[in-house]
């Protein structure tokens, strides 16, 4: 199960370099979707009932926590395979791709799935870095794809800046190998994660926070935290909607994903939460800085890019906090701002297909020549802004909770940047469903199953989160908690 | 070979190392700051033999010759080409003038010392004395890709940067196991191969190399949206 | 302290005193050679300064005493300044005088005195020179200090005679701070003595010259006793960097032995310096004067480089 999940996505993106076909190629893109996230799904049920695994000679490590985001992964990847079809098909149409192009585009699609999967799956932290580093290069060349001026320009400050972020990571996981050889060896061993864990308090705490500086900047910059959040919007912006969905949805979480694993092995040597402290301080400031940020837009991309920008500081935040519930929170934040953004910015790729500009100052009345198009992004910048009953508003509300225990005065200004945000939001949003319409629309074939499937999961975690999927959350919670507080 | 006499060696390797970081910021030419950085890798690769010899990790002679043909020959070749290819102005035209530049950057490395100073004081690895030097060098990178108007002499610092992190992790270390290490050259390969791919889109596109150029059109979209 | 130690101390200044014009008559007979001509001689310089102590003195109209004055404190100056430099015997009896800042200060003392000379006169040239003169050395200046400091922090100690005595008692060990500090100190000897490539001391060609600019309009022997202070200035410091760097073969205690066995050896290793430096101004062309500064700040950061290599890299190891 284990292997057909990573082997699925990096054979469908060898396959796809090699057929020219587009239609075909659109074809076993999700079928690679579907399988993998076939597999990821048995394998999530094999972990739930058998607990963590060490899979092919304890290169990989699968537990609740990562196993989750796996599954989210592999869902999120499967639904964007299949709204790219159409939306790609579009984009043909309209001149901006071309065969060739469509080719590089789906081969480097399932690479960087299989990037995203090796990360969340491995086990050796330097592995971990060259994977992330893997599916940025992807999305590189993927934010480039229509090779206009601005998005040469965006993707080159994409991989400017993450290329200096991401050495910035490998230089603290070189700090982290310094100190850890002294404990585990030359090996792998003092790569491996669970093994670090093991030996946590006996690594120096010194180096370790330092490490931690390095590798929060350089993951933070990933991840899209302020002030190293400059290169989010124009990769976003510039990028293929489908690009955008998924770094937003998916990349993110991975940088995300690498920063809390490293923070455990960190708490777990300082035995203090200076670590966590640092994280809520950045992921505080993302909040504020995207909530401004996102009223001064006129790009719908751009636009709501900021906003993944304040939910990854939101998250950044709640792990900071570090308590079970935050925790918590956090993870069910994670999933239902994937699902949720991921779907918006499907719905936004129609909607500027439908009007054939980005710009949110032409793009009017939706609702009325485009009501599935309208009625979707009404809905999804409902639920991304934390409007009951949708899961982002359970998750903030439990995320709220967790912070009023832990650091109450952090609440307001945590509360004044989703306020804002909401506004700015809804202030954009508003003319663009409902507007007058002088437009010139056009009529696009809309795929919205992916979007409405998304919405409808993330309504569901937030009316009430299954028991099983509780279950695994809390299992997650604890284990990132439990191995926090234990050297404390 | 004593082991003091390796560890004075890599601690040579460390100051000349610092020393070409310097270098390459004071260039005021392109091909120059070519040489140097070819240089680099090449006291890269001779860094990790040595650290090799002295440690009898074999893997680490792997190591080396990669660096050796990556970071000595193909990379300082593949840019090369691309400055011949593109025609790029010959004069590196940085942002701040570089005196101060030398000045920051001395800041820069007074920097590292300091916070790499408890680190220093705990370890017990073989040649653990050039972390600090390996974390100036990092940063003097990033100050050559902040500071710099062309694209490709962005590229060089970022190269710089991965170069500098090579070092501290064969320097301070005894270098990490060699699958992670293979992975990271091979990062470094394939980013390098893009890199050089985006030199051919830009040019095509905006008609130079400059960075500002690229600035612009983001402005503008930016405006026009 | 017995009589001998105190002849030796005034002997061995007197010997590098007086071997100054030989040592520059060997640059530039060197220069010549390299260059395909057979050269004047290493004892032209000598003939030279005899020449000018015979010739009478012109002076300017309105020169002031200032003018008259300079030559002398410029010489006394660097004479002070080249008895603080041992070449043959570490322990002196002056030796606790022997101190690097005082070395610093004595050399810029002259230099005060030769800008104010410079400018006296009130010509465009040697107002020019002074100019150039105090920017260069004010980048000059830090630059030797901090590469002494890269010494003097290993010697816990300022004073000439302190660091010899440590470098020649520590083991042959690598250190690449005295390596950086070496070349630091060899740039910024180039630049204090006025040689390629910061400036030429053989050319009159006005656009370029600095230490020539200043000494324009002296004559007989106010210009002899400003050229013996350039000389002697110059073996000054090529003694400066062979006794900080390359110390081996001075002689410890004051026997005859000893002193006959320092002074081969410093006369070998000077020798070595200098046609070392011959080479040098022979291959390279002099820099434009705008590049001067940054050729001295390199020299400074390389400087820098070094004292921050010798904490990271030497100290607590």
């Amino acid at each position: 199960m284990f292997l057909g999940t990573l082997v699925a996505p990096l054979f469908g993106g060898l396959m796809l370099a090699l057929v020219a076909n587009t239609r075909l190629a659109f074809g076993i893109n999700v079928a690679t979707g579907v399988a993998t996230f076939g597999f990821s799904l048995a394998l999530a049920l094999g972990i739930l009932e058998k607990g963590a695994l060490n899979p092919v000679g304890g290169w990989f490590f699968l537990d609740a926590y990562n196993v989750f985001l796996i599954v989210l992964t592999t869902f999120v990847g499967m639904t964007t395979a299949i709204f790219s079809g159409p939306y790609m098909r579009h984009e043909i149409e309209r001149g901006r791709m071309d065969a060739q192009r469509m080719r590089l585009y789906h081969s480097m699609f399932q690479l960087f799935l299989f990037g995203m999967l090796l990360g969340f799956t491995t086990d050796n932290i330097g592995v971990l870095w060259v994977s992330l580093e893997l599916a940025t290069l992807a999305t590189v060349l993927l934010v480039s794809l229509y090779r206009t001026p601005a998005s040469i320009a965006a993707a080159w400050k994409y991989f400017i800046l993450c290329g200096m972020g991401i050495a910035l990571a490998l230089f603290g996981t070189v700090m982290v190998f310094f100190t850890a050889s002294n404990v585990l060896g030359h090996g792998n061993e003092a790569l491996s994660w669970t093994r670090l864990l093991q030996h946590a308090s006996e690594l120096d705490p010194a180096v370790m926070m330092i490490a931690f500086c390095f590798l929060m900047v350089g993951y933070g910059t990933k991840v899209g935290l302020a002030p190293m959040h400059a290169w989010l919007p124009d990769a976003h912006g510039e990028g293929p909607t489908p690009v955008s969905a998924v770094l937003s949805g998916l990349l993110l979480n991975l940088a995300l994903y690498a920063l809390v694993r490293l923070k455990m092995l960190v708490d777990g040597a300082t035995a203090s939460e200076t670590a966590g402290h640092i994280m809520m301080a950045f992921g505080l400031l993302s909040l504020i800085v995207a909530a401004f940020s996102l009223h001064k837009q006129r790009d719908i991309k751009r636009m709501f890019s900021f906003s993944s920008i304040e939910h990854m500081g939101l998250m950044t935040f709640a792990f900071g906090i570090g308590t079970q519930l935050a925790s918590f929170a956090a993870l069910l934040h994670m999933t239902v701002h994937s699902l949720v953004k991921s779907g918006i910015f499907f719905t936004v790729g129609h909607a500027a297909q439908a009007m054939g500009t980005q710009k949110m100052a032409e793009i009017r009345g939706l609702i009325r020549h485009h009501p599935g198009i309208g009625w979707g992004l009404l809905i999804g910048t409902a639920a991304i802004a934390g409007f009951p009953p949708f899961g982002v508003f359970t998750s903030e509300f439990l995320l709220f909770t967790a912070t009023i225990d832990a650091h109450a005065w952090t609440c307001v200004p945590l509360l004044l940047g989703l306020l804002i945000a909401m506004a700015g939001l809804f202030r954009f949003v508003q003319p663009m469903v409902y507007g007058e319409t002088a437009a010139q629309a056009v009529p696009v074939r809309v795929n919205m199953l992916p979007v409405y499937v998304h919405l409808a999961l993330a309504l569901v975690l937030g009316l009430s989160i299954p028991s099983f999927l509780s279950g695994w959350y809390e299992q997650a919670a604890a284990l990132i908690v439990t191995t926090s507080v234990e050297g404390l | 070979m004593s082991m003091s006499l390796v560890q004075q060696l890599v601690d040579g390797l460390a100051a000349l190392m610092l020393l070409v970081s310097f270098a390459l910021l004071a260039q005021h030419r392109l091909l120059s700051v070519l040489h140097w950085f070819a240089a680099q890798g090449v006291l890269l690769a001779v860094t990790a033999t040595i650290v090799a010899y002295g440690t009898g990790n074999h893997e680490l002679y792997i190591s080396a010759v990669m660096t050796f043909l990556l970071k000595g020959l193909l990379l300082p070749w593949l840019l090369w080409h691309v400055i011949k290819r593109l025609h790029v102005h010959r004069e590196v035209e940085p942002l701040v003038n570089l005196t101060l530049t030398m000045l920051i950057a001395l800041g820069i490395t007074l920097f590292s010392f300091h916070i790499i100073q408890p680190i220093e004081k705990i370890s017990e690895s073989l040649t653990s004395d050039s972390m600090a030097i390996a974390t100036a060098c990092v940063l003097l990178g990033m100050l050559m890709m902040i500071t710099r108007r062309k694209a490709i002499t962005q590229v060089i610092g970022f190269l710089a940067v991965e170069n500098s992190l090579f070092f501290a992790a064969i320097g301070s270390t005894n270098g990490m196991p060699l699958v992670v290490e293979i992975g990271i050259a091979f990062d470094v390969l394939i980013a390098a191969l893009i890199f050089g791919l985006f030199f051919f889109q830009i040019r095509t596109t905006f008609d130079s190399l400059e960075v500002d150029a690229m600035h612009a059109a983001l402005q503008d979209r930016e405006d026009e949206a | 302290m017995s009589g001998t130690s105190l002849f030796l101390q005034i002997a061995q200044a007197v010997v590098l005193v007086l071997f100054a014009p030989i040592a520059a008559g060997v640059v530039s007979t060197a220069k010549a050679r390299l260059q395909n001509r057979r050269g004047a001689g290493v004892l032209q310089p000598w003939r030279n300064l005899i020449k000018l102590f015979g010739k009478q003195v012109v002076l300017a109209e309105n020169a002031s005493w200032i003018f008259r004055f300079a030559p002398y404190v410029v010489f006394t100056a660097t004479i002070m300044a080249a008895s603080c430099v041992p070449p043959l015997l570490v322990h002196t009896p002056l030796s606790l005088t022997a101190d690097v800042i005082a070395l610093v200060a004595l050399l810029a003392l002259a230099r005060f005195f030769l800008a104010l000379a410079g400018m006296d006169i009130g010509t465009a040239f040697g107002g020019m020179g002074a100019s150039r003169e105090m920017t260069f050395s004010a980048l000059a200046e830090p630059a030797m200090l901090m590469s002494v400091f890269v010494l003097s922090i290993g010697a816990q100690s300022t004073n000439l005679t302190t660091m010899i005595s440590h470098t020649l008692n520590t083991p042959i060990v690598l250190q690449p701070s005295l390596a950086f500090a070496l070349v630091a100190m060899l740039m910024v000897a180039v630049a204090e003595n006025g040689r390629i490539p910061v400036d030429n001391p053989t050319t009159h060609l006005e656009l370029t010259m600095i230490h020539e600019a200043m000494i324009l309009e002296y004559s007989g022997r106010h210009l002899a006793l400003m050229e013996w202070a350039a000389m002697i200035k110059l073996t000054l410091f090529a003694t400066l960097i062979i006794d900080l760097f390359l110390p081996w073969g001075i002689s410890i205690d004051a026997s005859l032995a000893g002193v006959a066995m320092g002074l081969v050896a410093w006369l070998l290793k000077l020798i070595g310096f200098l046609l070392g430096l011959s080479l040098v101004e022979t291959y390279l062309a002099k820099l434009r004067l705008f590049e001067v500064p940054e050729f001295l700040s390199t020299a400074f950061v390389i400087a820098f480089l070094g004292l921050l290599t010798h904490y990271m890299l030497e100290i607590g190891t």
